[in-house]
């Protein structure tokens, strides 16, 4: 049919390496349907399974991604939420000592005023006393004194 | 040393000339085809009957894969998935992110039935049949199988210029300067010829070599050749279906600016 080399001019096809025929268009048509077999055989339920499951990856990824996301922001919020209880914490720590100081200091300083209050009355009255005394005494002693004296001159 | 074993061998063989060897002995036969006709058409009924043994191979693998699919791949199904990648990221680097999904089953269909006739040819005992006449090999032995698959790339990287750009397809051309345009229009002619015969040749080559060796010496030395073999037809598979998609992607690439 399609013979221009040589080899296979005359009528009973002889052969040869480059015997060109029917065999070039047929091969052709036998491939193209091939293609279209191997097509709704093999590429395209094969690209449907493979793509679905790169779907699935890839959306599985992302959720994990999300998820990840969302953890991390619950974990910072409970931090700052610790965070901030403990500060709180620490500040009434802080707030009940400062009262306890003031109280303690209030407590120690009224202490202080009523027993010194206590000490100068005492003082004052002891004081008095011995004044009381001391006139009691000098007045004793000038009796004893004059009757002595009223005694000596007598005799 | 070697010359010296392989002499008694030579003489062992029915004649001394080569060129008889290759035609009496049924141990080589190039260049003979077992006809089929149809009609006024004359077909290469060998290249036919291996390439329908090879599609069956490759199509049962393919339904026997994608029968039960899961999401968590096991088995044939993990084999074809990865195949299936494999060929989406050879098309999706050459083509472009913009068109490859329409080529990706094109590409891969080259690359498979390619890949299928050449281990094919090298893996299965052919010899086990016997034709009235020629062989049973590898499809891609024969070089109207790797001409119609280069016509289908050109008939391809084409179309897909033409229906993505319509006529502006037409600047790639002209696209650097004018003085490409005999260059690229010399490049239409070259491209199917190249990928026709670079496949043609390194099969037939290849197919040449063990049946030779064969002939030779039989058993474990020509079994290098063999390993070899099947890693340049590997190779030669990756090579076209590369290429192809080279080809649509440059006849599809947009210049920007």
């Amino acid at each position: 049919m399609i013979s221009w080399f040589p080899l296979a001019e005359a009528p009973v096809p002889e052969g040869g390496l480059f015997d060109f025929d029917a065999t070039l268009p047929l091969m052709a048509v036998q491939v193209v349907i091939l293609t279209f077999i191997l097509n709704k055989l093999f590429f395209q339920p094969v690209g449907k399974v493979v793509e679905e499951r790169e779907g699935f990856v890839t959306t599985s990824h992302k959720d994990a991604k999300e998820r990840l996301a969302q953890v991390e922001r619950l974990e910072r919020d409970l931090k700052a939420q610790l965070q901030k209880a403990r500060q709180d914490a620490q500040a009434v720590i802080a707030a009940a000592e400062d009262e306890v100081a003031t109280l303690y200091k209030t407590a120690l300083a009224e202490a202080k005023a009523s027993a010194s209050k206590l000490r100068e009355q005492a003082r004052a009255d002891i004081e008095a006393q011995r004044s009381v005394a001391a006139a009691a005494l000098t007045k004793e002693s000038r009796q004893l004194a004059d009757l002595i004296i009223q005694r000596l001159v007598t005799i | 040393m070697l010359l010296q074993t392989l002499l008694p061998l030579a003489e062992a063989l029915p004649a001394s000339d080569p060129e008889l060897v290759v035609e009496e002995s049924h141990g080589l036969e190039i260049g003979q085809h077992f006809y089929w006709h149809l009609g006024q058409l004359d077909l290469h009924g060998q290249i036919f009957l291996s390439s329908w043994i090879l599609i069956g191979a490759l199509l049962s693998i393919v339904v026997a894969g994608t029968r039960r699919m899961e999401r968590k791949p096991g088995g044939l199904q993990n084999l074809l998935e990865f195949l299936w990648d494999y060929i989406r990221n050879l098309s999706r680097e050459q083509i472009g992110e913009a068109a490859y999904r329409d080529w990706m089953p094109f590409i891969g269909t080259l690359f498979l039935f390619i890949f299928f006739c050449n281990w094919g040819g090298a893996l299965v005992p052919w010899r086990l049949v016997r034709l009235p006449s020629g062989e049973l090999g590898a499809p891609t032995g024969d070089i109207n199988t790797t001409v119609a698959l280069a016509l289908l790339v050109s008939l391809a990287y084409f179309y897909a210029g033409l229906s993505r750009k319509g006529l502006r397809y037409f600047e790639y051309y002209v696209e650097p300067t004018p003085i490409m345009l005999p260059f690229k229009i010399v490049e239409d002619f070259t491209k199917p010829l190249s990928l026709s015969f670079r496949l043609f040749g390194n099969i037939m080559a290849d197919e040449l070599t063990v049946s030779v060796l064969v002939l030779l010496l039989p058993l474990f030395v020509p079994l290098p050749m063999m390993f070899l073999g099947l890693f340049t037809s590997a190779i030669q598979a990756l090579i076209f279906a590369t290429l192809a998609a080279y080809y649509i992607g440059e006849a599809v690439h947009e210049e920007h600016g």
